[in-house]
């Protein structure tokens, strides 16, 4: 670009066009994996080996979507995975709330050292306590059962109780001296001022959280041994370990029976679910 | 305390009692996650230590055994390795990562409809790492789409990414970042939105460019955010253990991907050392603690937080 071009019209020709050129090819880079795999998923196994370069199938074939759903128990396992996300989400929406609510408005003795601990917890990784919670679990009898998954879920989630503290922190107090002058007790005041002042945070609470452990690979796969309780990751990779070196279109074909609900999903809810990740900061993982 | 209270009329003054009994109040809402904390979290870490001194399959007596589980694995090529390779992953995803989601972000900002992008950006971010990294190890393949494209665009022999060791950690990054990106461009993008436009308007006016408003203005006044999200990525990336397990097929080739979480998995729970792994989880843990700290020292030096 000449000088007076930059002077009179600063970047304006060449700049929009670059930038949306790179951020085209970005955005393309990153969701060419999945174009790529709903391709391959209906491909024969002789196209896959004999012009790997070729992209469009040729011939079409829907046979690794019956050989896939049919190998595997695809609709047990999206149950297993469907109601423990759906539990461990109601589950933390109410104790995170309860226990975010308390540290926000009542003073308790012990509560600042409780709320110092619960911060602290949160520097812990799941993956340091690893061998010590499947020793809980077996103690408990939860070892090949979904109450270890589930139970831990709803309990524990020091960052949840930490999020729900702030939102609740930001709410105005007026509305909850309003009905304590009303004779209201505790209880009654979070159900009917706290719970339904909270909306914004519970929901984005709730986006976090079930991506979490929809998921959650590690601790399933410690923790359950049988086919018929697996979650959808642990079923997939099962599926993987079977066949990955019999015909990747297989692969391509359960992989996508995975992951296109949840795209769907995702793509309906996007503004939900972006804005969530950036109200909180912190994502799954 | 109750029949006082039940004299008086409840309206206007709160009567002495309330608070006492606000108290028990207190500990009710705590409670769910505070036993939470306890049974699953504050008992399974006493015990990573406590076994960390011990020799213990699961199954019969605990014999105490000192230290020798630390010397043992701080002698272990084995761990060493792992330890080698989740600093490679965190040295490379982090910056990488990090710095791509910021630019990302920074040429998001500027268009008008960007709806479409995080859309794209974030797919993967909602998708399963176990299915991320089965459509990668595919895609990887040494007889795989980009190998025979490297090779017939090169003329190389097609790079086998996953069964060479040298070039197997290499992929593990390469679809870390792409898994994580979304989310922290998601992120960095809520904070540029957030910059007041009266800030950026001044510049203008005094003359500053594109590039140095980015580096001038932008980059400290998102600077917490960064550097909150540079944290949360390399604790992150300490934990790397579902790609390892599925892309490179339990650590890859010649254990070329062995990651920390990877190593206290197998020893722990594959092969039942859990003294060794709990050792290891000590370890593991220590170096997170020691690296958050000097990120947090640096924090000060480094971040502004005028805004």
């Amino acid at each position: 670009m000449t000088s007076e071009a930059t002077t009179s019209r600063p970047g304006l020709r060449w700049g929009p066009i670059v930038m949306h050129a790179g951020l085209i090819i970005a955005a393309l880079a990153m969701v060419f994996p999945f174009i790529w795999m709903v391709l391959t998923s209906v491909k024969t196994l002789g196209q896959l080996l004999n012009a790997p370069l070729s992209l469009l199938p040729d011939p079409f074939t829907w046979d690794n979507y019956i050989n896939s759903w049919n190998a595997v128990a695809f609709p047990l396992a999206y149950w297993n995975s469907a109601y423990i996300a759906v539990l461990s989400v109601v589950g933390t929406l109410i104790t995170s709330a309860m226990a975010g609510y308390a540290f926000a408005r009542i003073k308790f003795r012990g509560s600042g050292v409780l709320f110092v601990i619960f911060l602290a917890t949160q520097m812990i990784p799941k993956q340091v306590t690893l061998i010590p919670t499947y020793v809980v679990m077996s103690t408990l009898g939860w070892v090949d059962s979904h109450l270890s998954l589930i139970v831990p879920a709803m309990l524990v989630n020091p960052f949840a109780v930490f999020l729900m503290r702030q939102f609740i922190l930001s709410l105005p107090i007026e509305l909850e001296e309003a009905a304590l002058i009303d004779g209201c007790g505790r209880l009654r005041i979070f159900f009917s001022v706290i719970l339904p002042n909270l909306r914004p945070g519970l929901s984005a609470l709730a986006i976090i959280t079930a991506l979490d452990a929809w998921n959650n690979f590690l601790l399933p796969l410690v923790l359950l041994n049988s086919p018929e309780l697996f979650t959808v990751p642990l079923l997939l990779s099962q599926f993987q370990g079977q066949y990955a070196g019999v015909n990747y279109g297989l692969i391509m074909a359960a992989s996508a029976l995975s992951t296109i609900p949840m795209l769907i999903v995702f793509i309906v809810a996007q503004r939900q679910i972006l804005n969530s990740m950036a109200s909180s900061g912190l994502g799954g993982k | 305390m109750t029949a006082q209270s039940a004299g008086l009329p409840q309206a206007r003054r709160r009567p002495p009692s309330w608070r006492r009994r606000d108290r028990w109040w207190g500990w009710f809402f705590v409670a769910p996650q505070t036993i939470g904390m306890i049974v699953f979290v504050l008992i399974p870490f006493t015990l990573t230590f406590a076994l960390s001194f011990a020799k213990w399959s699961g199954l019969g007596p605990i014999r105490w055994i000192g230290m020798s589980n630390y010397t043992d694995q701080l002698t272990d090529p084995v761990f060493l390795r792992s330890i080698v390779n989740t600093f490679v992953i965190a040295l490379i995803t982090v910056p990488v990562g990090l710095g791509a989601s910021i630019v990302v972000a920074t040429l998001l900002e500027k268009l008008k409809t960007r709806s479409i992008y995080l859309v794209m950006f974030f797919a993967p971010v909602v998708t399963s790492s176990i299915a991320v990294a089965m459509i990668w190890q595919q895609m990887l393949r040494a007889d795989g789409m980009i190998s025979e494209f490297l090779a017939t665009v090169f003329g190389i022999t097609p790079p086998d990414w996953l069964g060479d060791p040298r070039l197997a950690l290499i992929a593990v990054c390469m679809v870390a970042i792409w898994s994580s990106m979304g989310l922290n461009v998601v992120i960095f993008l809520a904070g540029l939105k957030n910059i007041p436009p009266s800030v950026l308007e001044a510049a203008t006016v005094d003359g500053a460019s594109a590039v140095s408003q980015f580096f001038r203005i932008k980059m400290p006044l998102i600077s917490p955010i960064i550097f909150y999200s540079t944290i949360v990525a390399v604790i992150s990336s300490f934990q790397t253990f579902d790609i390892v397990y599925v892309l490179t097929n339990d650590a890859g080739p010649d254990n070329a991907t062995r990651t920390m979480v990877y190593h206290i998995y197998d020893v722990g729970y594959r092969s039942a050392k859990f003294g060794v792994a709990s050792a290891a989880s000590v370890i593991l843990l220590l170096i997170t603690l020691v690296v958050t700290m000097i990120q947090l020292a640096a924090q000060k030096k480094l971040v502004n937080y005028d805004l």
